[in-house]
């Protein structure tokens, strides 16, 4: 079910958690809500879930007006950070909830109930959980309960919030894979909330970039990583290297293949895998020496220092496969030149 | 064989324990139980079985029962009101909670005989509107333990409800649970606990309250006289086997009964996956 946002305002106190938010989230989307944190970003997940007012604005669920709306009317499930589970009731109380509430013309028989919380216990892989108590879990198995729970009552549209911000790395990658497999399933429209830009990512179909209250940009990952609109969305989305071509020495940045025929503002950012580099013999006019390399699995980053520079300014990261590498045969000390194949262009 | 624990310092921190125990609450106690014994089994069933006695007893525990049931009721709604809602005046409201532990019980009980009493503010309003005596009766003595309790619930259920998850409740809303749901399924059980323990404690504490109930209740043999009491006549009657009797009596049903209700807690504990 399709969600439109239009000119959403909300203050804490003194506090501006939200600005004007205008937002369009097409039925059956995948969608991210990236940003640092503070940005709103939660804020704007529980003014949907009609866990929090608006102060301005209006939220549609599939054209019907539901500011006004209880949270409990709304059909909206919610999956909250450290989960919410009802630490008094078994796995499979928690799950048969949602049901249970249902008032009692539309409330499913008693088998009925029990039948779909196995199958959604099933569904999240933990049918030998249910008398379990939520506190006998691990995070990973309570994320995948509450997910469960979220879903008995069939909800038009699932929010999450952080879904996997407590959880261990490993925990949290295969956390991801299932959730997007999951959605595929389903197809119910789902929009949450990370301060995690590779999650977004990898996840999302449409990634929604926020930033102190305002939406900086949206789109799809391709077109938030290639294109991105200014020098914030381009800084969190991914390592770059900004490059102040004023201050830095423009005759080494040149010869670095920097094109300048046609800058758009004064700072370049540069994706670190838009880096070659080529080894040079040390007698070699480049400045570039290669100080020191990071193993980050399938790619190398190097760092390269211009040694006639101080500062920040002087230093430049790379990334280039495994496999490049070694053919490069690269050591610690090396006179290097850098070639940048593709660079953004901020004020 | 000894198991080396993570946890050091178990025997001093045991022998502390246990020297406290001895000292404070043992020695005192088996005391009463030797008192006691000079009289033979016939002699003990005697005094007990006096109908003053007996009426005494049913006054005591009834009143406490149902003071510390009612300060439940009273004392949840003051701890949801002081967690729950910001407003004006919220520290001294939080101060005057703690007052019954501080003021002398005799004071407590002199001030609502005053108002109860038939000409009293309060209890002349009864009167007129509800034909309703409140002091002289076990009514009074019920007012008197509901003061007396309250400060023991507010503060067992206080800390557990600021502690509380307001997520849970969050979630419950967001899978169609309506307010009175929200209450009755996710908050009270998680709650009733603290609640239990607020009440054993307010019961427990109203059955040995003396000094602000025997100014209330009239004293009135077989009507609102209370075992306590009976205690402290025996006493200056010299009969310090009867007094004995009726305290080590005393002791045993509030013991059996506060361990009933602290089995009782852990159960529901259990029951609810809190331990």
């Amino acid at each position: 079910m399709s969600i439109r946002l239009i000119d959403i305002s909300k203050n804490f106190g003194q506090f501006a958690a939200l600005h004007n938010i205008n937002l369009d989230i097409p039925a059956g989307e995948l969608v991210a809500l990236l940003g640092p944190s503070g940005c709103g970003k939660t804020t704007l997940l529980r003014i949907i879930a009609g866990l929090e007012t608006p102060d301005q604005g209006r939220v549609l669920l599939k054209d019907e007006d539901i500011t006004g709306q209880h949270a409990s009317r709304r059909g909206i499930g919610f999956v909250f950070q450290h989960y919410a589970l009802f630490r008094h009731m078994t796995v499979f109380d928690n799950i048969a909830f949602g049901l249970r509430v249902k008032p009692r013309r539309e409330r499913p028989a008693e088998t009925e109930i029990t039948k779909k919380a196995h199958a959604l216990l099933e569904l999240v892989q933990l049918d030998w959980l249910a008398d379990r108590f939520p506190d006998q879990l691990s995070g990973g198995q309570r994320q995948r309960i509450a997910l469960a729970r979220a879903l008995a009552v069939a909800p038009e549209v699932l929010l999450l919030d952080e879904p996997f911000g407590a959880l261990d790395a490993s925990v949290r990658k295969d956390l991801r894979l299932w959730l997007r497999n999951l959605h595929q399933e389903l197809n119910v429209t789902s929009i949450f909330v990370t301060h995690d830009q590779e999650e977004a990512m990898e996840v999302a179909s449409q990634v929604v970039v926020l930033n102190q209250g305002r939406i900086e940009q949206q789109g799809s990952p391709d077109a938030i990583y290639d294109n991105p609109v200014n020098a914030f969305v381009s800084k969190f989305i991914g390592q770059t290297n900004i490059l102040h071509v004023e201050q830095n020495d423009a005759a080494w940045l040149k010869s670095a293949g920097l094109v300048f025929e046609n800058p758009q503002g004064i700072y370049a950012h540069v994706r670190p895998h838009d880096i070659d580099i080529e080894k040079m013999s040390a007698t070699s006019a480049s400045p570039l020496i290669l100080k020191d390399w990071q193993h980050l699995g399938s790619s190398i980053r190097i760092e390269l220092v211009n040694p006639q520079l101080e500062g920040s300014g002087g230093s430049l990261y790379a990334e280039m496969s495994n496999r490049r590498f070694k053919q490069l045969n690269l050591n610690r000390g090396d006179r290097v030149a850098a070639h940048i194949r593709q660079a953004h262009w901020f004020d | 064989m000894t198991q080396s624990s993570i946890m050091p310092g178990f025997r001093p921190a045991l022998a502390f324990t246990l020297g406290y125990l001895t000292l404070i609450v043992l020695i005192p106690l088996s005391s009463l139980l030797f008192t006691s014994l000079q009289l033979d089994w016939n002699e003990y069933l005697d005094i007990m079985i006096d109908r003053r006695v007996l009426a005494a007893f049913r006054i005591s525990f009834l009143t406490s029962l149902a003071a510390s049931v009612i300060a439940g009721l009273f004392g949840f709604v003051i701890a949801w009101v002081m967690v729950r809602y910001p407003f004006a005046g919220k520290r001294v409201l939080d101060a005057l909670i703690d007052l019954p532990f501080a003021l002398p019980t005799a004071v407590a009980g002199v001030v609502l005989a005053t108002i109860y009493q038939p000409g009293g503010i309060v209890g002349k309003w009864l009167i007129d509107n509800f034909g309703l005596q409140v002091a002289y009766t076990p009514l009074g003595i019920v007012v008197a333990l509901i003061f007396i309790g309250i400060p023991f619930v507010v503060r067992t259920i206080e800390p557990v409800l600021q502690e509380f998850d307001t997520t849970m409740e969050e979630a419950a809303a967001c899978l169609g649970a309506s307010r009175l749901q929200v209450f009755a399924k996710i908050i009270l059980p998680n709650l009733f606990p603290a609640v239990l323990t607020g009440v054993s404690l307010a019961f427990a504490r109203g059955i040995g309250e003396y000094g602000s109930v025997i100014f209330i209740a009239g004293n009135l043999p077989y009507v609102s006289e209370i075992a306590p009491l009976l205690i402290v006549i025996k006493l200056e009657q010299y009969q310090y086997a009867g007094a004995t009797s009726i305290a080590f009596s005393m002791l045993i049903v509030s013991f059996l009964l506060l361990l009933g209700l602290n089995l009782l807690q852990r159960r529901l504990r259990k029951r609810s996956g809190q331990i």
